[in-house]
């Protein structure tokens, strides 16, 4: 596989974490722009680890994702009282915050950047890719994915069926911040250098843009999403200096063309359904 | 069972509701009438934490309600319906009820690879549920896209999957012909049979007064009257508030 390819198939896996993450805070209707914060901890974390302190890179990784995770509790709670815009404002003042702190901060390279992680590859990517996955699967068949739905659709209506919304919400920024702060430490280690500029707005708006094109109703709307517009801007390498018109005027007719997204969930329980009456064609008379 | 003792809610100027004093016992139906605008809607909203109490208290089965948090006043067994239809529109009609269930079995993050021995339990009371509200065919349908009575009727079953000791209805037979409010009123007589509490907002007369044990009025915020069904038709005061006073 040539080093361009590789290059490419590796952001698309941490794309596909990436929108990932801000998915999983979508669950329970609250949008997030400061993503890329939490992945700019998980990234610092472990290469301050595995580069200062000598730690094999998974522990590592875990260890960024968990600091990132703590970091989203502490801002997922106060932002419990935000709804709408006024979430996606303080969530994006959280992300340039800790953009600006490491660029300030010596210990890991402040300005000038951080040298030294390595160790990312295709197959330890993906592995956490296929984790993920699976995770967001087993959860949209859940009891626990159910009640998410629950607080998206209504959370008043949520709450007197029992469901304890602030829990559900918390848990949820909890998990988005952990899965970006994965995708944070596999990019790490992915490029050998970091600077804070890496984990920019545009990076945050992108992998936003992902989710909503992609669909916003099921994670495979987020994946897919992570998936085409990590390739398509490669694709259209040969338009030269009018590729990211071109890529905007994709975005742009996407959303009128198809609000809902690429993916939907009636797509997946059709393509469920299609796939149970292949496998087993004797039960199907009560699924 | 439920006890509402000198309740008030203000709204700003506004007092929506004043001084209500209201007893419910096990097992019995209550209605609660009166023109529009009164604060029936209102009183159902304090009763199940959506709206905070002004003033008073409201005890349920010996516990106080008014500084509990929705969520956990309707684990204490406290289920309703909502006036405007509020279903969970991603949902399909079965996964409307088994989220009712939710906060009765492990929904928990060891819901996602943990398939528990109660799960097969738990599906065959919603189907029992479904069964019984008559939607057990339309189970893998999107909740939106049912009819609107259906609708109503899936909202009960929702309620129901919650087990509670005490059912609010807000407006259970609005919206629905008479051939389905008489069938309504068949469930509901089920539900009270079964031991469940049930507690509802109508203004059609025939439910009201073909079904509850002990009807009372709301006007302008305040109870202006309490009885049976006979004693409701009876009263002047009702008469006034619903009719307007005779003029000279």
């Amino acid at each position: 596989m040539s080093v361009y390819i590789e290059g490419v198939l590796a952001l698309m896996g941490i794309n596909i974490l990436l929108a990932l993450s801000v998915y999983a805070i979508l669950t329970t209707d609250q949008l997030s722009l400061g993503n890329t914060g939490f992945m700019a901890i998980g990234a610092y974390v472990s290469a301050y680890l595995t580069v200062k302190s000598g730690f094999p890179l998974v522990p590592a990784l875990i260890i960024g994702a968990l600091t990132a995770s703590v970091i989203g509790l502490l801002i997922g709670i106060p932002a419990l009282r935000l709804k709408g815009i006024y979430l996606v404002m303080a969530t994006l003042g959280f992300g340039e915050m800790v953009r600006t702190f490491f660029m300030n901060f010596e210990p890991t390279g402040g300005a000038s950047g951080f040298r030294g992680p390595m160790g990312s590859s295709l197959i330890l990517i993906y592995a956490f890719v296929l984790v993920f996955v699976v995770f967001f699967w087993l959860l949209s068949r859940s009891r626990l994915g159910r009640s998410l739905d629950a607080v998206r659709d209504d959370p008043e209506v949520a709450s007197t069926m029992g469901l304890n919304v602030t829990h559900l919400k918390v848990w949820a920024f909890w998990l988005g911040a952990f899965i970006a702060g994965v995708a944070g430490g596999l990019y790490a280690h992915h490029m050998f250098y970091i600077e804070s500029s890496n984990f920019n707005f545009l990076l945050a708006t992108m992998i936003v843009l992902y989710v909503i094109l992609g669909g916003m109703e099921t994670f495979w709307g987020a994946v897919a999403g992570a998936v085409i517009f990590s390739i398509l801007p490669e694709a259209l390498r040969f338009m030269k200096d009018w590729r990211l018109s071109f890529y905007g005027a994709v975005l742009v007719t996407m959303m009128i063309v198809r609000p809902s997204g690429i993916i939907t969930r009636e797509m997946v329980r059709n393509f469920e359904e299609w796939l149970g009456r292949i496998f087993r064609t004797e039960e199907t008379k009560d699924a | 069972m439920l006890e509402m003792a000198n309740v008030s809610k203000k709204f700003g100027g506004l007092t929506a509701l004043e001084n209500v004093h209201l007893r419910l016992e096990k097992n019995r139906t209550y209605g609660l009438i009166g023109p529009n605008g009164a604060g029936k809607t209102t009183l159902f909203n304090l009763v199940t934490g959506l709206l905070p109490v002004s003033e008073g208290s409201i005890r349920f089965l010996g516990q106080e309600l008014t500084s509990l948090r929705s969520h956990q006043i309707s684990r204490l067994g406290i289920a309703r319906t909502f006036q405007n239809i509020r279903l969970f529109p991603t949902m399909t009609v079965l996964e409307n009820v088994l989220v009712a269930q939710n906060i009765r079995t492990h929904s928990g993050i060891t819901s996602l690879w943990l398939l528990r021995d109660g799960e097969r339990k738990f599906r065959e009371e919603a189907e029992f549920l479904l069964k019984q509200m008559g939607l057990w065919h339309k189970r893998k349908e999107k909740s939106t896209s049912l009819a609107y009575g259906e609708q109503r009727r899936l909202e009960i079953a929702r309620a129901l999957a919650l087990k509670p000791n005490l059912l609010l209805l807000d407006e259970p037979a609005a919206g629905m012909n008479e051939a389905e409010t008489e069938e309504l009123l068949d469930r509901i007589q089920e539900i009270r049979n079964m031991g469940t509490t049930v507690f509802l907002i109508e203004h059609d007369m025939n439910v009201v007064m073909g079904i509850c044990d002990t009807i009372s009025v709301l006007n302008f915020g305040k109870l202006i009257a309490q009885g049976t069904p006979d004693d409701i038709q009876a009263n002047e005061g009702v008469i006034e508030a619903y009719l307007g006073k005779e003029e000279g």
